[in-house]
């Protein structure tokens, strides 16, 4: 199974421990030439589907990303690397050098920064509940389960909104602190880094807790008991015992909430007021008053490189797993 | 197995604080959508105004019209060409491009959104400005296409639990293959299908970011249609529409859990 689709399956089939593989017998060997055949046959609506309208316009995007923009948007038809350089240097309109340009630069650093904390602050809050999910008795687990799965599978939109229902200068946050009288203004949250980092955390939760609630449930209880019957303490158990033990479903589970992070797009622009920006509304800035298609289609190919090198790493630790267990 | 083994401190307190930190948010929002008062900032005790208001702005009802039109249309098409994939890379000997059809298949889970929102964004200008065609095809296309992961997953799921000897007992009985395939596959796996297609009309129900971007003037889904109003002021209209959409998805959530639900 690969590896990011793991999550929406642990959702979907949270119990699937194993599958029974069915052997195959001697007549299917003599069938396989016209299994393979009719693998592909059956494939194929649903692989010219997607390369139609997920994976061909990718590679169209890239030579966009090496073209001229239009003056009203859109690109002319002329080569270009500026779009490339344009990601981090400007140019300098009178001596023709490359300066690098903060702005671009600050809102790379606080998209990684801020993904980086999201996925840091869900890993530390979703492990317990992971945890607790995992040894709760087995028919109250389908429904703590349940309750994670709801809020995954809500809207982005509606839960961005319930939370800066939470944050607003009148919500109940500010509210609350004023009741207790921890302070006599409204203070500013919203439209701040920390309103984006709470919100990222608040919708990315449940990617990092169901991988997590899936390498947890598989994991073997009898381990701690050999554990604390050597005197091991709770810390020692956790850190040299549960952490290397479920650290597959760590690294699952820290991958699914960072690329969606680094790509948000709703929740900063809701959260941080289209002032706080992330690479994803920058690129969208990009095919809206920017009138910068090229750059728009590097940034995206950028964000895209990124990611895929994550999930490599990610294929590359899970096989290595699989071949040593 | 002795509970205080699995016991860690502060966990159940960390979880508790989780699960309600997950739920308060969505509660409050719920609760003030049922707010009869004219401003969000105050309460004036509960009414219904808000849903009724909503249901009769013509843009919202149209909204919901072409949201549940769309996620009807890409269910069917991107369940039908997963399940037919699914058919075809379970059950058989591994064989060679195998991984690439997963790859393919699992694409647009792995792909940030607004990347594919991008890339769909240069390739279908291209036909909107030569063709002149700017209808519901290219969302029907860019749905259908991201949602056959979560209408295959569930499928395959299916089918690498289902017993083979059913289909050789059937074909022992010369049943042809479309017979076998009619009357014994297609009916075992139809929990699967139907889970999936679920998934998909879920995933296609809640897309904003492609379809922002794919979409031509005048084809706001709800989704689209509460960013759009979000960017000038958070309303109770477009609270109480968040509810209905939550509704909404709870329910298909429940019917697909009893579809997947093993029977023990």
């Amino acid at each position: 199974m690969s590896g990011p689709a793991s999550g929406k399956t642990a959702s979907s089939k949270p119990a699937s421990g194993n599958q029974t593989s069915t052997g195959a017998s001697a007549a299917e060997q003599a069938l396989v030439k016209a299994s393979v055949r009719s693998g592909w046959l059956l494939s194929t609506p649903a692989l010219v589907l997607l390369a139609l309208a997920a994976v061909g316009p990718l590679l169209i995007m890239l030579v966009y990303s090496f073209l001229t923009p239009g003056e009203y948007g859109n690109v002319e038809w002329g080569f270009s690397t500026d779009a490339w350089t344009g990601i981090l240097f400007t140019r300098d309109v009178f001596d023709d050098t490359l300066r690098l340009e903060d702005a671009h630069l600050s809102i790379l650093w606080r998209s990684v920064k801020l993904s980086l904390m999201t996925t840091a602050f869900t890993f530390a809050v979703g492990f317990p509940t992971a945890w607790f999910i995992a040894t709760r008795p087995q028919r109250q687990r389908g429904l703590w389960l349940f309750l994670i799965t709801i809020p995954f599978w809500t809207n982005l939109l509606i839960r961005t909104l319930a939370i800066n229902e939470i944050l607003r200068t009148e919500g109940l946050l500010n509210n609350i602190l004023i009741g207790l009288g921890l302070i006599t203004e409204p203070i500013q949250i919203i439209y701040t880094d920390t309103a984006v980092f709470i919100g990222m955390t608040y919708v990315y939760l449940p990617l990092m807790v169901l991988p997590l609630f899936a390498a947890i449930d598989r994991f073997d209880m009898r381990l701690l008991e050999a554990g604390y019957d050597l005197y091991a303490t709770r810390l020692q158990v956790l850190r040299r015992i549960i952490l290397p033990v479920v650290k597959p479903g760590i690294i699952a589970g820290s991958i699914l909430v960072f690329v969606p992070a680094l790509g948000a797009y709703v929740t900063p622009r809701i959260l941080g007021g289209g002032k706080q920006m992330m690479i994803g509304n920058f690129i969208e800035l990009q095919f809206g008053q920017g009138r910068n298609w090229p750059l728009g289609a590097s940034l995206s190919v950028t964000l895209l490189v990124i990611v895929t090198a994550a999930l490599l790493v990610y294929v590359r630790f899970a096989n290595r797993e699989v071949t040593r267990g | 197995m002795a509970k205080d083994v699995t016991h860690l401190p502060g966990f159940t307190t960390i979880s508790m604080t989780v699960f309600a930190a997950l739920y308060l948010p969505i509660v409050i929002l719920v609760v003030y959508s049922f707010n009869s008062g004219e401003d969000l900032a105050h309460w004036e005790g509960i009414g219904l105004q808000w849903f009724t208001k909503a249901w009769a702005n013509d843009q919202v009802k149209d909204a919901t019209i072409r949201s549940l039109w769309l996620a009807a249309v890409a269910a069917v098409i991107s369940t039908a060409v997963a399940t037919m994939a699914a058919l075809g890379t379970t059950r058989r000997g591994r064989f060679k491009g195998q991984t690439f059809i997963y790859v393919m298949i699992n694409q647009p889970l792995m792909v940030p959104e607004i990347v594919t929102a991008v890339a769909l964004l240069i390739f279908f200008a291209w036909f909107k400005v030569n063709l002149g065609y700017q209808g519901m095809g290219y969302l029907v296309l860019a749905h259908s296409a991201f949602c056959i992961p979560f209408a295959y997953l569930p499928i395959r799921a299916r089918l690498e639990s289902m017993d083979l000897t059913l289909e050789t007992a059937a074909a022992d009985l010369y049943a042809t293959p479309w017979a076998t395939f009619r009357r014994v596959t297609l009916p075992l796996l139809l929990p699967g299908i139907l889970a999936g297609m679920m998934l998909a009309f879920v995933t296609s129900l809640d897309d904003v970011v492609i379809t922002v971007f794919v979409k031509s003037a005048g084809q706001d889904t709800l989704p689209t249609y509460m960013l759009g109003q979000i960017r000038r002021q958070v309303s109770t209209e477009v609270y109480a529409i968040s509810t209905m959409l939550l509704g909404l998805t709870v329910v298909l959530l429940v019917v697909f859990m009893a579809l997947t639900r093993k029977k023990d």
